[in-house]
């Protein structure tokens, strides 16, 4: 099936979605994705990030949608034509999206442990605004533990529901699900039940935001101080191919692989994870890719004066003041 | 005196009970469409009716039934929407707690043209009263044979069960109704497929409303083609209008497609006029959800004709001058009336209801409700009016469900038309009382 996406046209098997043949032909029309997950079933649809305009149905139907749809849930047709960095209602309508996630998100990136690899940064970066227009009191929670390894910090959660669909996934049992309703929705396991799954680390890895952290990690080290390694070991219970997050000589942290779109190639087990937190317990294959914008590259200190005039020249782009010249 | 077809008997002393129902000539449609009409038949009458959807959206019957796959072996569903929650819409409560077999015998009806053995009527948590009242009907009906194992005799078997909802308004989208009849969490699922191919446990799915569904009966009785010469043009036939507000006689109303909203606000037969002979000033013509209308765009279009009670002639002129006839929730607000109060009341619904799935509603729905809890605590400023129009314009159409464009549309139409009265009520920094909200509901505000 034939689909052109931004003017890039491009043969898809059936069944395909806009979001997967735009990931096929690149970065540079792939609309961003905070809920869809491609290893998770019935995942995406939720947050809105990734909707697009679909200029013209197919072949044998050329209507144009009416309404933008969401890339990750829409199959292709043959002849379909979609815009999406090309067409200015959508990037308004997406910055409205990112509007929407971030006024109740705490902002706290400061000290939060997903700063520095937070899909949420990324998004607000490439397409929010600098300042915000809420100007009421933010939603809060109690933070809950879920287990001894997992901490839940709902204030974080923009409800992308990928934790829920992995928890379902997991287990045959729901343990893990939404509670209340509207923005009162809540994420939450039944009386701070534990997920009984050797899996269930993985919720952690596939939070976009930092609602979700490990526990033996939390406050530890900032992922920018980190180098990651590829590295395995010979595990009964998963493939045993992670990334470890090595500081020195210090096993700071063990995640999934991520592939390019920050989705994990293969879900890890929790004995992986969090018990084999010694060099000596891994094969080291050699330095994991990171995206070069990544500021988990920038760990080398010969950037530091170039980043800091680049970050003096968007802070003069946008009319804040460095914080050393205010009077 | 317009021809009542739905609610002609609804005075009759114990109309609610099978005997009376059936001597006024009840159950004439499942008699005639199961002895003398093959299924595809009756379809075919309902499709030359031009019968519309009755729930608001207004999509033809005829053609949602014939979308319905048929694939050998799996069952068929019909699912009656009940969940009637809508602000300003009672009329599907009407119709159940007075003629409950009216509706009993439109799902007869429909389901033998659908080829369903298995029917739900999902009703809303709060109408408990009106669920008893129809599980008794039901109860009266199996007794007397017209549900059950081979209904009169003819082979058809169908079995009719009620459902009562949770009572949750999103629960009255058709998908997120199906997932809440599966005992899940009342979320709208993301279409496609839609119920048609995969609705209720995967099979193919009908989800009509009420008055749908017991529209079928007069039209099985008279023919399709009968019913189609009362109203005018694509909107054929009769529909029930819960008239409220302002009015001398709030109520429900049958009324024919094609009266003049004049005749229908002013008239002695309908709504009476406006109470205390106050002057009018708004409409909102078919449910909460749909935009606004002041007093000379409701009783005349943008062109100066005089509008009708159709699905076109409410819509002519698009959103900038028009409305839509939505689920007949029809609320008349006189000259007292604060739009901004109004608006307020209508958006702290679609907050206290959305669902929370998608982003622009869970989030945009709060925040917008905030914004006129400003208007009404005197602390607003004028460009908070321009910031609401831009949250609403980034809600609508870009939601999973139509609960977005629902909580959108109120908020677009009544800045469009009564930008000048948001304004005043920005700059004069007066403190309007809502305490009595508070009371009712908890108000995060």
């Amino acid at each position: 099936m034939k689909v052109t996406i931004d003017g890039i046209e491009i043969d898809v098997p059936k069944g395909t979605t806009i979001l997967q043949a735009a990931r096929l032909i690149g970065p540079q029309v792939a609309p961003p994705a905070m809920c869809y997950y491609t290893k998770l079933k019935t995942s995406g649809g939720y947050c809105r990030t990734c909707i697009v305009k679909v200029t013209q149905g197919s072949t044998a139907n050329p209507t144009p949608m009416p309404k933008p749809v969401a890339s990750c849930r829409t199959e292709v047709m043959d002849g379909m034509v979609v815009e999406n960095f090309i067409n200015k209602e959508i990037l308004e309508a997406r910055k409205g999206v990112v509007e929407f996630l971030l006024i109740n998100h705490p902002l706290d990136c400061p000290v939060c442990d997903q700063a520095g690899e937070c899909k949420l940064q990324d998004l607000g970066y490439e397409n929010g605004s600098a300042k915000t227009r809420y100007e009421f009191k933010r939603r809060e929670y109690e933070m809950i533990d879920i287990g001894d390894k997992i901490k839940l910090h709902m204030t974080r959660c923009i409800l992308c529901y990928r934790c829920v669909k992995t928890a379902e996934q997991i287990t045959d049992k729901r343990l893990h699900g939404v509670v209340h309703r509207g923005d009162a929705s809540e994420i939450s396991t039944y009386i701070e039940q534990v997920i009984d799954n050797d899996f269930s680390g993985n919720v952690i890895d596939v939070c976009p935001v930092g609602a979700l952290t490990d526990k033996t990690f939390r406050f530890k080290q900032r992922v920018w101080f980190t180098k990651p390694v590829d590295a395995h070991r010979k595990c009964d219970k998963c493939c045993g191919k992670t990334r470890v997050w090595l500081k020195g000589e210090e096993v700071v942290r063990v995640t999934a692989r991520k592939d390019q779109w920050d989705e994990v190639e293969e879900f890890i087990c929790n004995s992986c994870r969090y018990d084999h937190k010694k060099t000596s317990d891994w094969v080291i294959e050699g330095p994991s890719p990171i995206h070069r914008n990544s500021v988990i590259s920038q760990n080398h200190y010969q950037h530091l004066n170039e980043l800091k005039v680049q970050v003096m020249k968007q802070q003069k782009a946008l009319g804040f003041m460095p914080i050393d010249k205010k009077p | 005196m317009g021809k009542k077809l739905l609610i002609h008997n609804d005075k009759v002393p114990g109309i609610a009970t099978l005997e009376v129902y059936r001597a006024h000539g009840g159950y004439a449609s499942v008699e005639k469409a199961l002895k003398t009409m093959t299924p595809d038949q009756v379809t075919d009458e309902v499709k030359k009716s031009g019968l519309r959807g009755r729930g608001g959206a207004g999509f033809p019957t005829g053609l949602k039934w014939s979308f319905l796959a048929k694939p050998e072996g799996v069952n068929r569903y019909l699912v009656c929407n009940a969940d009637e929650s809508e602000p300003g819409t009672f009329k599907d409560r009407y119709l159940m707690e007075v003629i409950p077999h009216a509706l009993i015998e439109g799902m007869i009806t429909s389901s033998y043209a659908l080829g369903a053995k298995t029917s739900y009527i999902y009703i809303r948590g709060e109408y408990f009263y009106v669920a008893r009242i129809v599980e008794k009907a039901l109860a009266e009906a199996y007794a007397a044979g017209w549900l059950g194992q081979n209904i009169l005799g003819t082979g058809f078997s169908h079995d009719c069960y009620v459902q009562v909802g949770g009572g949750a308004y999103i629960c009255g989208e058709e998908t997120a109704l199906l997932e809440s009849l599966e005992g899940k969490r009342g979320n709208p699922r993301i279409k496609p497929p839609f119920p048609a191919v995969a609705g209720l446990w995967g099979c193919p799915t009908v989800v009509n409303n009420v008055e749908t569904i017991a529209a079928v009966v007069p039209i099985v009785n008279e023919g399709g083609e009968a019913y189609a010469k009362i109203g005018i043009g694509k909107s054929t036939g009769t529909k029930l209008i819960s008239a409220s507000g302002h009015i001398n006689k709030p109520g429900v109303y049958e009324i024919e497609l094609g009266l003049p909203v004049e005749e229908f606000i002013y008239s002695e037969e309908y709504c009476g006029g406006i109470r205390n002979g106050k002057k009018m000033k708004a409409v909102v013509a078919g449910g909460s959800s749909v935009p606004i209308l002041p007093t000379e765009l409701i009783l005349k279009t943008a062109k100066g004709e005089p509008r009708l009670m159709t699905y076109e002639s409410l819509a002519d002129g698009g959103f900038v001058t028009g409305t839509m006839l939505g689920s007949g929730g029809f609320i008349v607000m006189d000259e007292d009336t604060s739009i901004v109060k109004n608006l307020f009341t209508f958006t702290r619904f679609y907050h206290h209801e959305s669902c929370g799935q998608c982003s622009p509603c869970r989030e945009g729905t709060g925040w917008m409700e905030k914004i006129l809890k400003k208007f009404l605590n005197g602390t607003a400023n004028e460009s908070d009016v321009d910031l609401l129009w831009d949250i609403q314009s980034k809600i609508e159409g870009k939601t999973i469900c139509p609960l977005g464009e629902a909580a959108a549309w109120p908020v677009a139409a009544a800045i469009r038309h009564f930008k000048q009265e948001f304004l005043d009520v920005a700059r004069s920094k007066k403190f309007v009382d809502v305490s009595h909200y508070n009371k009712l509901y908890k108000v995060n505000a």
